[in-house]
């Protein structure tokens, strides 16, 4: 409806609508759909409005927190930004063939891992691919290290019989566009590159814009000198002219005036250039240089786990969440004697059961024990269930262990009445069993205050009322209480199931090899192996087992059958 | 011609600037380290003399180093760096080296010369094992045995191979719940010569054989993950042996006086040190760089060792090590006749590998 027409309508007469055509009006004459949704949204707004804070609160310290870390799992740009021209070049490589990539792929992996050597990116690269490859952490940071010493020599070559290329003014000035053509597109290309390679803008202001004549003619001198000039003056903060660039843009000289065509340049640069032409450096071919670093490089291993794992997003992580690993040949389970994860799941999955069983069977005498005592009773009675509350989880954690351990409390009473030989004594600690008793104990209070609440609502004239009229004890428990304090055994449970799937630090103490939690291993890929990509996996895939049993959990009692009080 | 001058305007500018906040140190210091014995031992040897010494320097500490990997990763990606040193175990200091979290130095440049004169990338030597590690103790993981638990009629145990010989010494052992130490010693003592252990273990057959070695023993073992765990389960008599810090076992021999007996056989060497986060502000750099080169001198590292038995990393510091001490330490040539050395390449690259099968192998 154009604003012409909703004009009129407000100037006008209240117009009486035509039965059978236009919307229906409201008083004010705009639609009726239109100023009722107004109205709604004027009243959603102060709702948002008044939940602002928490909203924003939740967001920034939960959400956004939560699902950038999962996030990760899925993450993949490490292997793309820092080795972009390498995975370019790899892309027509067929690993089938079984032979290694051409000379192409390992030049371009030369300007690649030097520039990430010299930003320090090649070990982080290393270690992520290691995670599919062993092996591979190590071939970095050796390459790394031993990267330089081909572009060293062709350096003091250059130097040697140019001196003038020792000068980083020289560079500058052959390199720099100044007055001439400039080539920004080669610039922002390098821009993004190191931006990409640092996790940052790579945005510094700069006065260093590559010749667009010479990037003709010496492309990659052209683009080595600039990928220097970038990173030092974003990263070293520090001029271009005053600093001789890298050996590397020496070599990729030396090289390229080997075949360029200097015919079209003119001036001094062209007479230093054609100077520079006749240094006598022969440059191996790049292939022999890395097998010199390491015989790795010349198998397909290293290249076939680029290729395999260089896409922006991986289903990787995910895959070896499950025992599962991506090949180049496809997904294939990781081998046997590696699979732990899946077994983890389904632990922690079988002992949260165990727990909340057990957790209803201790904490419903006890929760109806508090609803039906007098006051006063009930009271002192709170207070002991309250009371581990109050206490350090590791202080109760450790008590346990004095209790179970072989020689503690519980064995050493054993022994004593005679009930235990002495050589005999009962294993109760360091297994699932000891896993499980700490932790019915520690959570018993979440199972125990939700009935409690639940069960006081209960009138106990139903229970007299079923006794008149001549139930059982049991029946009168078992058709009438008993149904109506469902929702506080539903509600304990969730909160039960939900608390002990995800423990940590209880089955670290009390659960050695067999008692240990899907939580354990998050832990050790989070604080240890830093590999936060499977951690994140794996915390994934716990976040959908829970909602997922939440929803069968509504399917089968509904949630609207739980109730906290 | 403008644009050079402009440039090098600016450039001196930058100089001018480093030069200024160079000499204007902060004076408020955040040191991250492992609490306990250890972290009393360094407040003890060099805190406190460089407190003394400075006493407009306030030290804060941490105690993070088992978590710092982890915690520096996330303050590196919250570009808010809240620690001006910290005290990490090699592997730990490689890790954070590749990451690019940990600051390169150079030995010579930072560090001071040790007492007799030697240079300190000499002092310090092979120990630097990376280019961002400073480093402080070398301490090693080694076995303690109840005393009063050898069976009558056998010697106490003095081979690393009496940890899997159940039969003359029957009894729980108590193990590291991780690959590391446990599979190199199983291999040893499964007829693998020591210099082969690791050109074994990379292998898909050698993890196999020293799985299986430790299978032998597994039913009888309780596994750690807090250095904490063997002392207090030897004291409890819950365990014959296990292994532990030899540190730790100190104090329960020597300072508890439990009847504790100490294994030195295969003890494997580990290094402990510091590392400078990336990123700090300059008056932070400066402040902990000044710190450093006191607190890694000749004179500090060897009075550590009077607070506890850890061997001071300088070679200039070992003279001066106390005498009722040296017997304690790892690096004594009494207790250290056969000796193993973590290699910490090898275990950078096959650590998820094989902690994965180790994992696994534990769980079944």
């Amino acid at each position: 409806m154009s604003n012409a027409k909703d004009d009129d309508a407000v100037a006008g007469p209240v117009p009486v609508a035509p039965v059978d055509a236009g919307p229906v009006l409201a008083a004010d004459g705009t639609p009726l759909k239109r100023s009722l949704s107004r109205a709604l949204r004027r009243q959603k707004g102060r709702a948002l409005l008044l939940i602002a804070p928490l909203l924003i609160f939740v967001l920034v310290t939960f959400i956004i927190p939560i699902g950038s870390m999962l996030f990760r799992s899925v993450e993949n740009d490490i292997v793309a930004n820092t080795l972009p021209y390498t995975v370019q070049e790899l892309a027509s490589w067929d690993a089938e063939t079984g032979e290694i990539p051409s000379e192409d792929v390992f030049k371009a992996m030369y300007d690649d891992l030097f520039l990430s050597a010299e930003a320090k990116r090649h070990t982080r690269l290393g270690s992520r691919l290691n995670y599919e490859q062993t092996g591979m952490s190590s071939l970095f940071r050796q390459s790394g290290r031993g990267i330089d010493d081909l572009a060293g020599d062709a350096e003091d070559a250059l130097e040697d019989a140019v001196p003038a290329f020792g000068d980083g003014e020289t560079w500058y000035a052959l390199m720099n566009a100044g007055a001439g053509e400039g080539n920004t597109s080669l610039l922002s290309n390098v821009r993004g590159r190191i931006g990409r390679l640092n996790d940052g803008l790579a945005s510094a202001d700069m006065d260093f814009v590559p010749s667009a004549e010479i990037a003709a003619v010496l492309p990659r001198t052209a683009r080595t000198y600039t990928e220097w000039a970038v990173y030092t003056v974003t990263e070293d903060e520090r001029v271009p002219a005053d600093n001789d660039p890298w050996e590397l843009v020496s070599l990729a000289l030396v090289e390229e005036l080997k075949t360029a065509d200097l015919s079209g340049l003119s001036g001094d640069q062209a007479a230093l250039l054609r100077q520079a032409q006749a240094v006598e450096f022969d440059i191996p071919p790049y292939s022999e240089t890395f097998a010199e670093i390491d015989d790795e490089w010349v198998t397909i291993i290293p290249w076939e786990t680029i290729q395999t794992h260089s896409s922006k997003y991986t289903a990787g992580y995910f895959l070896n969440a499950i025992d599962a690993q991506k090949t180049p040949d496809g997904y294939e389970w990781q081998p046997e004697e590696k699979q732990i994860l899946l077994t983890l799941f389904g632990r922690t999955l079988f002992m949260s059961l165990m727990i909340t069983g057990s957790c209803i069977l201790l904490g419903y005498p006890v929760a109806w024990l508090l609803a039906n005592l007098p006051a006063s009773k009930a009271n002192l009675l709170m207070i002991l269930v309250l009371l581990p509350f109050w206490t350090s989880l590791l202080v109760r954690t450790s008590a346990w262990k004095v209790m179970l351990q072989s020689q503690g409390v519980i064995n050493d009473v054993l022994v004593w009445i005679g009930l235990v030989d002495d050589a005999n004594r009962f294993v109760m600690i360091n297994n699932q069993f000891g896993t499980i008793v700490a932790m019915t104990h520690i959570l018993l209070p979440f199972m125990i205050l939700p009935m409690y609440s639940v069960m006081q609502t209960v009138p106990p004239t139903y229970l007299r009322a079923a006794k008149s009229l001549g139930a059982t004890n049991w029946t009168a428990f078992w058709r009438v209480y008993f149904p109506q304090s469902v929702p506080g055994i539903g509600a304990g449970s969730i909160l039960v199931f939900i608390l002990s799937i995800g423990y940590y630090i209880t089955p670290e103490i009390v659960g050695g090899t067999t008692g240990v939690f899907i939580s354990n291993r998050i832990a050790y890929h989070i604080s240890s192996s830093l590999n936060w990509g499977l951690a994140a996996a794996l915390g994934s895939i716990l976040l959908v087992v829970v909602l997922v049993l939440y929803w069968c959990y509504d399917r089968i009692v509904g949630i609207d059958n739980v109730k906290l009080g | 011609m403008k644009l050079m001058k402009t440039l090098l305007a600016s450039s001196a500018l930058t100089a001018a600037a480093s030069v200024g906040v160079a000499q204007d140190m902060s004076n408020e210091m955040t040191i991250v380290s492992w609490g306990g014995a250890y972290q009393n031992s360094q407040l003890k040897a060099y805190v406190e003399p460089y407190v003394e010494m400075h006493p407009e320097v306030t030290v804060v500490w941490d105690e993070s180093s088992n978590e710092a990997v982890a915690k520096l990763r996330a303050m590196n990606e919250a570009d808010n760096i809240t620690w001006d040193l910290v005290d990490v175990v090699a592997a730990d200091a490689i890790r954070l080296c590749d990451e690019g979290l940990a600051m390169e130095y150079d030995p010579d440049e930072l560090l001071l010369e040790g007492d007799d004169g030697t240079a300190a990338s000499e002092d310090f030597g092979d120990l630097i094992v990376s280019d961002c590690f400073i480093p402080q103790i070398v301490y090693s993981t080694t076995f303690g045995y109840r005393t009063d638990m050898v069976p009558e009629g056998v010697d106490a145990p003095d081979e690393i191979c009496d940890v899997f010989d159940l039969e003359t010494y029957p009894g729980k052992r108590s193990l590291e719940k991780r690959p590391i130490n446990n599979m190199e010693w199983a291999l040893l003592c499964d007829g693998v010569a020591k210099d082969e252990v690791y050109d074994v273990l990379a292998t898909a057959e050698g993890q196999d054989q020293a799985l299986a070695k430790l299978d032998t023993i597994k039913d009888s073992v309780v596994w750690w993950s807090a250095g904490a765990d063997t002392p207090q389960l030897l004291a409890d008599g819950e365990i014959f042996m296990g292994s532990t810090y030899n540190g730790r076992l100190y104090s329960v021999i020597e300072e508890q006086n439990q009847p504790v007996g100490m294994m030195w056989d295969a003890q494997v060497f580990d290094l402990d040190g510091w590392i400078i986060p990336t990123g700090l502000e300059d008056a932070e750099q400066a402040r902990v760089e000044h710190f450093l080169a006191f607190a890694t001198d000749t004179k500090r590292l060897a009075d550590q060792a009077n607070y506890i038995a850890y061997g001071p990393a300088r070679l200039s510091s070992a003279p001066l090590v106390p005498e009722n001490m040296k017997q304690h330490m790892p690096t004594d040539p009494e207790n250290a006749k056969n000796t193993f050395v973590y290699n910490y390449l090898f275990w950078a690259d096959y650590r998820d590998d094989i902690d994965a099968r180790f994992q696994s192998w534990l769980a079944q």
